[in-house]
């Protein structure tokens, strides 16, 4: 009983929202040592300069992670097709990609598009594309699965009734089937580009200039790693409670459409 | 095939199908010429659905052959056409797609299947739903309407690919009693507009109505076929009659 009240505590947004509060409060009100805001104090020059050098990593970490969502959904939707078949080959086809794509690490995925792909294909790819490449290809096997499970929870007696008015398997997959499958798998859409948008943080190590880099590159200079990490903390932070109040408004308005 | 015009609309010829080991449908032939009404009854698992569901392949018979207007069906083109111009469906559950309104539901298949144009796709939805009453329920969606009205939805939707033959499997079953009779009446005055249809119902006072053929089924098999009348009064097998006496008493 304790434990679950203290979780319920500690998951719910508004706990954050204060703890985050009382920390501003008590950093910039100056009742600690230990804090130094003067790095990210709007009010002076170089704290502006600082404050805007970090927040413009938005930009990346946005662009990254939307575009790398939007393949890794049509990959994601592309693999999980396969996987509905009634027959062999597909399924296996669908299962193998899943598996393997399943098993690495994106920070290893990150580094081997980067740096080992232009190797092997003797292409030069750019620090952007490599994130996208990386972080799609890996969530595209989170997607297979989230399109299946979706695709599969919709009832039988619609592909009949598609099938008796005569519908091609395009066209039933088009009007019938993915209109109901994605009003039901949109959560799971949702948690999957706030896992994005916290995975993006991993593009850092190959030099993105996303929220992760800049604050790195900043406490470098600055040598502030508390009061600039905690910015860092608090960015991820709005981003993802906007992202989360997006979906659910996006669910309620399906809901009642 | 060499004779069209003594070649009845759909031809059975020994149809079987298993699932797995089971025999759900033991050699059953049948003709069915056009106009005409057959209804179907017999006990649960007798492989009633599994009849008509083999008529318009969403099950795949494993033996044996169907012919519908002198055409094999099969999985070929062909053999999926013949089934796209001539059959509809109508199943217990309802089967309507419930992120469509009931207009957009009729709409679907004229549209996407038949390349008709919106409009007169429209046009048409509307004649169906007046024909089965629900043309002032146009843009609601199928879980605001009531079992019955949905049911009549599902029959006009099937309506408006214009088929030659209706197949209907326990139509009523899903329904509350008082909707029940809504629902009859409007495959009644289907049946008597001419359209040939082939229903599985329990309803036997809509049956002795509708019926030009009551047919038995027990195990997979046919095991009585003939005019409602001598159906009724005079079944042949025990098993028959010991059904009817069942189904009647109440
Ligand atoms: N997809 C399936 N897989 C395995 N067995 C099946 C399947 N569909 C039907 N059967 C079996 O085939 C037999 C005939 O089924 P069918 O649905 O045709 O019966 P029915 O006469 O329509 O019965 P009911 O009145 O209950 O609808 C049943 O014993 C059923 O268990
Ligand atoms: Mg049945």
């Amino acid at each position: 009983m304790l434990l679950n009240a203290l979780l319920i505590r500690f998951l719910s947004p508004s706990f954050w929202l204060r703890l985050a509060g009382v920390l501003c409060f008590a950093g910039l009100g100056g009742c600690s040592d230990n804090w130094g805001w003067y790095v990210v104090n709007p009010a002076t020059e170089s704290g502006r300069q600082n404050l805007f050098f970090l927040i413009d990593g938005l930009y990346f970490t946005i662009g990254l992670s939307v575009t790398a969502i939007l393949i890794s959904i049509c990959v994601g939707l592309l693999v999980a097709l396969p996987g509905i078949s009634s027959r062999r080959a597909p399924k296996v086809i669908n299962r193998v990609y899943v598996e393997l794509v399943r098993a690495i690490p994106i920070l290893v995925l990150i580094l081997w598009v980067y740096y080992g792909l232009p190797q092997v294909a003797s292409i030069s790819i750019s620090v952007f594309w490599a994130g996208v490449l990386a972080l799609a290809i890996s969530d595209s096997a989170f997607q297979a699965e989230i399109f299946r499970a979706g695709i599969q929870s919709i009832d039988r007696g619609q592909y009949e009734a598609a099938r008796s008015i005569s519908l091609s398997y395009r066209d039933t997959m088009r009007f019938v089937i993915l209109p109901q499958a994605i009003k039901r798998i949109l959560p799971a859409l949702g948690n999957q580009l706030v896992y994005m948008l916290k995975m993006s943080s991993l593009v850092s190590v190959i030099g993105m200039q996303e929220l992760t880099r800049r604050a790195n590159e900043l406490v470098v200079t600055e040598y502030r790693p508390l009061e600039i990490y905690t910015v860092l903390v608090l960015e991820y932070l709005v981003v993802i409670l906007i992202v989360s109040a997006g979906v659910r408004w996006l669910e309620r308005r399906l809901e009642t459409s | 095939m060499t004779d069209p015009v003594t070649q009845p609309f759909i031809q059975v010829r020994n149809v079987s199908k298993y699932f797995q080991d089971f025999c759900a449908l033991d050699s059953v032939s049948l003709d069915i010429e056009l106009g005409q009404k057959l209804v179907i009854c017999g006990p649960s698992g007798s492989g009633k659905s599994t009849l008509i569901r083999c008529i318009n392949r969403l099950e795949q018979h494993e033996h044996g052959q169907i012919h519908i207007d002198g055409q094999l069906v099969d999985s070929s083109p062909s053999g999926q056409d013949v089934l796209r111009n001539n059959v509809g469906m109508v199943f217990q559950q309802f089967n309507l797609f419930p992120h469509l309104t009931i207009i957009e539901n009729l709409m679907l298949g004229p549209v996407r299947a038949r390349q008709m144009q919106e409009s007169e796709a429209r046009e048409l939805a509307m004649i169906y739903l007046e024909r089965v009453q629900i043309s002032d329920q146009l843009n609601k969606y199928p879980a605001q309407l009531s079992g019955g009205q949905q049911q009549r939805v599902a029959i006009a939707r099937a309506l408006c690919m214009t088929p030659k033959i209706m197949l209907f499997d326990e139509p009523t079953s899903a329904l509350d009693p008082e909707m029940i009779a809504e629902v009859l009446d409007v495959i009644e005055e289907l049946a008597d507009s001419g359209m040939t249809m082939v229903c599985v119902t329990h309803e036997m006072g809509f049956a002795r109505q509708v019926a030009d053929v009551m047919l038995f089924m027990d195990h997979g098999k046919i095991v009585e076929m003939g005019p409602p009348k001598t159906f009724f009064t005079a079944p042949k097998s025990d098993r028959c009659k010991l059904f009817l006496s069942q189904i009647l008493r109440h």
